[in-house]
């Protein structure tokens, strides 16, 4: 995974409620069996005007002028603004992926969905949850000002705006660590693999029905 | 200490608590399908990684599939699009080289991993269950921890087994009194979705309790369990109960002999204390929930079918009124208008939520004798596995089908996702018995109305949405003409 320290980057709106993962990788997409090349159809139904498939060549579909991320000033945008409950739904981690592939490192909302937020960890993207006030402040400003960007520090936990506001996050300190150092979960996990064995066996001793082989 | 049944599930698969608060949790069972694993085995393969213990999971194809019997018949090879095809084919690849076991397209027993699981009793009581797929929530009706997850954790589980996880709180919603005839787990399901909000279950294990709860099937109680997440809950949990136990007894990878003696013991530990204390809690009159139908683009968005689309100056705020337009706009609808002036054209009875042999008995019934209306051009009615096919058949329920002008399909997700064939075309307004209504979920532009499956056939019958009652007291019996 790569490390996340600091960002200094441009900001994008999605300004509603409730966005869903069908809704950042519509279902047609998912039948890749790549990591990759989800960037172009991230948010695709909004994006662009014509209904996508997995082979279509994203570079000549008809663009949505409407839609925010297609505005030339927030081309290049690395910081998604967003409102509450962001990526409900589905726990397809290609919404992650696409995330990632767009160039979003960050997403800032006043609450997550529980399994996007983890795949959005462990895929190198850090989500920050702001109180719905400050998240309206900075739509407020995002729509004033052009060119509008935030300087998000991860060891220091902090959102710098560009007025020289300082204010501060929180984040599972767990996470954090990961994030900082780029680790990837399996490994840290497997250095413990003595302690699971030991719990293994314990629960073999316990439950020895669900160790049986499935013979069908 | 008193102990809800998450927190003792919790404690008898902790194999460590760590002092950042995050804990590594034990795995007992892995389902697995082919939208969610490819890149997880492609990532043992690229780190050398084996899987830690093969007999934990278990694999089968279903959201890809195509439900058409011309095309099953040909197996993996017959499937037209090709982009499905390799998916489909890389899952067996990846289960043929790591070793794991998979039920195969053509097996009597494929199905939607969700109905398949406890079908084949892979999934039981006590257990921890994953699955990359956020429906997992499921089992947690068989009183098991179960949650869905991404494809990082299911590489995580293959290489591990075992996940990274936080204690999440404790969330009580109790469903007192009786459920009135016509108001299924499905209804109760809208009910609190309606009631909490699609996050207010986020960071909490909902365990449902209270005796419209415990009256329920083990079928109904999945329905019910299956929405948890639509409530932003990655698990719900029903208590383990004589149901519990009864629905267990006969299934094939259920333990047998001194096994099972040993495992109904504890099984029949599986219930919350009486003075545990739960972070949260609601209490529902299930006796007073009507059968419901979702009018927007979010599971939340619902009512009874005798109430209203919500109208602008009921919106608390801002973004309740940017949402609701936005729903009002993308669903054809205007404010304030009556549930029952809706008009679904496309009936869709199948999805894990709702695609069990209950489900389809509860359909048939409003369904027999009758046909559909005539402004109904499109009606699915896919089994949610190859075994509840053969029963439903066994009890002549796809003749009630196709006898009332609808289609008859082979197991599989199917319009649920849309990820095949079966999908809605732009503007096509669908009464479905399906989980989600998101924008595009059933087809680009496609607009889902949640229902349960006596209500989709109600729907399917008079052409808008009504009570069952309305379809059994209405004297159509041939609507459509024959
Ligand atoms: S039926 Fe629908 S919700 Fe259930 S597993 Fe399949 S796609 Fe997911």
């Amino acid at each position: 995974m790569r490390a996340f320290t600091q960002v200094d980057g441009l900001v994008a709106p999605m300004d509603r409620a409730n966005v869903d993962t069908d809704l950042m990788v519509p279902k047609q997409f998912l039948k890749s069996i790549r990591r990759s090349g989800f960037g172009p159809n991230l948010f695709d139904e909004l994006r662009y005007l014509d209904e996508g498939e997995a082979d279509s060549d994203n570079s000549r579909r008809p663009i949505n002028p409407e839609f925010p991320l297609n505005f030339p000033r927030y081309q290049g945008a690395s910081i998604l603004l967003a409102r509450e409950n962001f990526g409900c739904g589905s726990s397809r981690e290609h919404a992650a992926w696409a995330m990632e592939d767009y160039g979003f490192c960050c997403v800032i909302a006043p609450s997550f969905a529980d399994i996007f937020q983890s795949n959005a960890l462990k895929n190198g993207i850090l989500p920050i949850t702001l109180s719905a006030l400050q998240v309206d402040t900075l739509f407020e400003r995002l729509y004033e000002e052009d060119k509008f960007r935030l300087r998000v520090d991860l060891e220091a936990k902090t959102v710098l705006l560009p007025d020289g506001e300082l204010w501060s996050f929180d984040v599972d300190a767990f996470r954090r660590d990961c994030l900082l150092k780029g680790l990837d979960d399996i490994g840290i996990t497997l250095e413990r693999a003595d302690v699971i064995r030991s719990f293994e066996q314990r629960h073999r001793e316990r439950f020895p029905w669900l160790f049986e082989d499935i013979v069908l | 200490m008193a102990q809800t049944l998450y927190d003792k599930l919790w404690d008898a698969h902790l194999v460590e608590q760590r002092e950042d608060g995050t804990a590594l949790i034990y795995i007992d069972r892995h389902l697995i399908h082919e939208v969610t694993s490819a890149q997880a085995f492609e990532g043992l393969t690229l780190a050398k990684r084996p899987v830690w213990r093969k007999s934990a999971n278990l694999a089968v194809p279903d959201h890809n599939v195509s439900t058409l019997a011309s095309e099953r018949r040909g197996g993996l090879a017959a499937l037209p699009d090709p982009v499905s095809r390799l998916q489909l084919q890389t899952l067996d690849d990846n289960c043929a080289a790591f070793d794991v076991t998979e039920i195969l397209l053509d097996d009597p027993r494929q199905g939607i991993v969700h109905v398949m699981g406890p079908e084949q009793g892979a999934v039981l009581p006590g257990m921890t269950v994953v699955c990359g797929d956020s429906h997992t929530s499921t089992h947690g009706a068989a009183g098991a921890l179960a949650h869905g997850i991404g494809t990082s954790e299911v590489e995580h589980a293959l290489a591990t087994q075992c996940l990274i996880q936080r204690k999440m709180k404790n969330f009580r919603i109790e469903v007192t009194g009786h459920l009135q005839a016509g108001v299924t787990a499905k209804d109760v399901a809208l009910a609190i979705v309606g009631r909490i909000g699609t996050a207010g279950g986020t960071g909490y294990a909902l365990e449902f309790t209270g005796t419209a709860i415990t009256g329920l099937t083990m079928e109904g109680r999945m329905t019910l369990c299956n929405m948890a997440i639509e409530a932003g809950a990655r698990c719900g949990l029903v208590a383990v109960d004589t149901t519990t136990i009864d629905y267990f007894r006969d299934k094939p990878l259920a333990p047998k002999g001194e096994h099972w003696e040993r495992a109904e013991i504890w099984w029949r530990t599986l219930q919350s204390d009486a003075d545990a204390e739960f972070d949260a809690g609601i209490e529902i009159d299930g006796s007073a929930i009507t059968p419901h139908v979702s009018w927007g683009t979010s599971p939340e968005m619902v009512a009874g079918v005798h109430g209203h689309v919500p109208r602008m100056v009921d919106m608390a705020d801002e973004t309740a009124r940017n949402g609701l337009a936005r729903a009002l706009e993308y669903m054809g609808l205007s404010e304030g208008m009556p549930i029952s002036d809706i008009q679904p054209t496309a009936v869709f009875i199948g999805s894990c939520t709702n695609s069990r042999i209950e489900d389809l008995r509860e359909a048939a019934a409003v369904l027999r004798g009758r046909r559909i209306s005539p402004t109904v051009d499109k009606a699915l009615v896919v089994p949610g596995s190859g075994l509840v096919k053969a029963q439903a058949e066994a009890e002549g329920l796809d003749q009630v089908f196709l006898d009332a002008g609808m289609e008859w399909r082979e197991p599989g997700c199917s319009m649920c996702l849309a990820m095949n064939a079966d999908r809605l075309l732009p503007g096509e307004r669908c009464a479905s018995t399906s989980n989600r209504n998101f924008e595009g979920r059933q087809g680009s532009g496609g607009r889902t109305h949640l229902v349960s499956p006596a209500m989709a056939a109600a729907a399917a019958v008079m052409g808008r949405f009504v009570s069952v009652d309305e379809v059994l007291s209405s004297g159509i019996e041939t609507r459509g003409g024959i």
